[in-house]
């Protein structure tokens, strides 16, 4: 008899259906919405962009104003050193303060470094720009690529230091505790075993830190400051992407935003062809490398 | 006919002398001593986890320690090997010696490899193969010639009895093991840098009853060349494969005798209730 109590009256059946679709409606209808924007770019950044993808674009230096054509092979060149020479500083250092922060700092120590990580993650980039600008630029008297180097080193530092040292946090601490066991020294078993284990993480939060890079345009107007020609050295002033699409895209003239979409476009395949091989090159590297 | 099979398995054993300290009981005078705690006490947070274990751990022996959950076994067995090192809010009282040497004065390093451990869990590293696993030990102090690692490995990975199964796939991810394929592949790894005493946490509580029997039948053969403090909450198990058994309750040390002593006439009230299952 209590079986017939405990069945829900249709009109409670029926209206749980209901919300149960409105719910799931509106979870589906939020993840479009996320979707939109994303897709929208890529696909305008594709439509606008592909026509200016000619072999002049990839070779040429910039036209004077006026006249048609030229190329942005200097700024593609350009962004590749200074996000380079960038990645070469932040990168190692990064890891390195990550595994600190992870392995070795006490827990206040870490949670006082993990705090000054995060605030440093949400200054305005523009900041770091101003504050490359005081510390290299002033004293060297004159925009570099050095000055641009240093102040996207700046922005990679925190996304690399945090996802370094969330993902070390990762590698449970019995795979610590195995390697101590086996009388191996703590810094190897953090080096060679740990490191390791997190390295997939690692490489993702390395490729978000250089694509978050490859994209700043405000630090970079201040210290590598932009080159109509081919750099010489690198403590004079050099072409970079992102500098280059922005003042092609706010100029009057309908080549230049043709070209600006290009650069763009270029700007994003430069990201995916890194990642691709990165990623690559660690699930290669991960099980053979003592072949 | 103890002592002279005693006599034949501790040929290779040299470092073992009279000096070693002797136990309190004439019967097993002739009997040597790998490991002998005197007052171990663990504190963490202040708060005391053990409190003065002593105990005389017999070489090429299984000494099986027993007790309910939170008795202090895996604290005892974790300061044999200095694990208490990494934890800052750990501090170790009391003497452990290792061949008469206190362990507790060496650098804890060197400590380990002289003392393995095999944990709760299977841990094998992960990416990495099943070789790389089974040499960790080996290559990350610095021995690097091939020839050498490849004769290692196999011989650590024979007296683990997981050769035959892994012989044909050494490159294999260790991950890609069974969760028994995994615990002996910890248990070849700890036996490639050669310790003379083994120390297993708990080793078979993960694994499904085939792979138990088969730790076990092999934790019998290893006795034969190691020293080996297991730790275990299966009582049929303590009796299967020790020799000596401790109980444990609260911290301490009640009882420390034969297993089979332990397991039929134990002389303390405590350990009957529990081995009987009144409590724990």
């Amino acid at each position: 008899m209590n079986e017939r109590r405990l069945q829900p009256s249709p009109w409670v059946e029926r209206r749980r259906r209901i919300v149960n679709a409105l719910g799931h409606g509106a979870v589906a209808l939020a993840t479009a919405m996320v979707l939109v924007p994303l897709v929208a770019v890529i696909w305008y950044t594709l439509r606008e962009g592909i026509p200016g993808l000619t072999w002049d674009f990839f070779t040429q230096l910039p036209k004077p104003v006026g006249e048609p054509g030229g190329g942005m092979a200097n700024a593609i060149v350009g962004s590749g050193i200074v996000v380079g020479l960038a990645s070469i500083v932040a990168i190692p250092l990064g890891i390195l303060a990550g595994i600190f922060i992870s392995e070795y700092a006490s827990a206040r120590l870490a949670a006082a470094i993990r705090f000054v990580t995060e605030v440093m993650l949400g200054l305005p980039s523009i900041l770091l720009g101003i504050f490359a600008y005081a510390v290299v630029v002033k004293p060297m008297g004159h925009f570099s690529a050095y000055a641009g180097a240093v102040s996207l080193a700046i922005v990679m530092l925190p996304i690399v230091i945090k996802t370094t040292e969330e993902i070390l946090r990762l590698v449970p601490r019995h795979i610590r505790e195995a390697g101590l066991a086996l009388g191996i020294p703590q810094w190897v078993v953090v080096l060679r075993i740990v490191l390791r284990a997190a390295s997939r993480g690692i490489v993702t939060g390395i490729l978000l830190a250089v694509a978050r890079a490859a994209g700043e345009t405000a630090p970079l107007l201040f210290t590598a400051l932009n080159n109509r020609f081919w750099h010489t050295t690198l403590d004079q002033p050099i072409a970079t992407l992102p500098v280059q699409i922005f003042t092609y895209a706010v100029a009057p003239y309908e080549d230049w935003h043709r070209q600006a979409w290009a650069g763009a476009l270029v700007l994003i395949g430069l990201v995916l062809v890194l990642s691709i091989i990165l990623r690559l090159v660690v699930s290669r590297t991960h099980l053979e490398h003592e072949q | 006919m103890e002592p002279s099979q005693q006599q034949e398995k501790q040929t290779h054993t040299m470092r073992e002398d009279s000096s070693a300290p002797m136990p309190q009981s004439d019967d097993h005078i002739k009997e040597r001593f790998r490991i002998v705690t005197e007052s171990l006490t663990v504190f963490f947070d202040g708060k005391a986890a053990i409190r003065n274990v002593s105990m005389a751990i017999r070489t090429n022996r299984v000494t099986a320690i027993i007790g309910p959950s939170g008795c202090g076994k895996s604290t005892f067995l974790r300061a044999l090997n200095r694990l208490h090192d990494i934890q800052p809010n750990a501090r170790v009282e009391g003497r452990i010696l290792l061949d008469g040497e206190d362990i507790t004065q060496l650098d804890a390093t060197l400590v380990r490899r002289r003392i393995g451990m095999v944990f709760q869990k299977p841990n094998p590293f992960p990416a990495m193969s099943i070789f790389d696993n089974v040499v960790a030990g080996l290559r990350f102090n610095g021995i690097r010639k091939r020839s050498l690692l490849e004769e290692i490995a196999e011989e650590a990975l024979r007296r683990a009895a997981l050769w035959d199964e892994v012989k044909d796939r050494l490159r294999a991810p260790a991950t890609s093991l069974s969760g028994g394929q995994q615990q002996r592949l910890c248990i070849a790894r700890a036996l490639a840098i050669e310790p003379e005493v083994l120390l297993m946490d708990e080793p078979t509580s993960a694994l499904d009853p085939i792979a138990t029997a088969k730790i076990e039948e092999l934790i019998y053969e290893l006795k034969r060349t190691y020293t080996i403090v297991i730790v275990t909450h299966n009582m049929q198990q303590a009796a299967r494969v020790s020799d000596w058994t401790a109980f444990m309750y609260l911290g301490e040390l009640i009882e420390f005798d034969k297993t089979r002593k332990i397991f039929t006439n134990p002389s303390k009230r405590q350990t009957e209730e529990y081995i009987t299952g009144r409590f724990g």
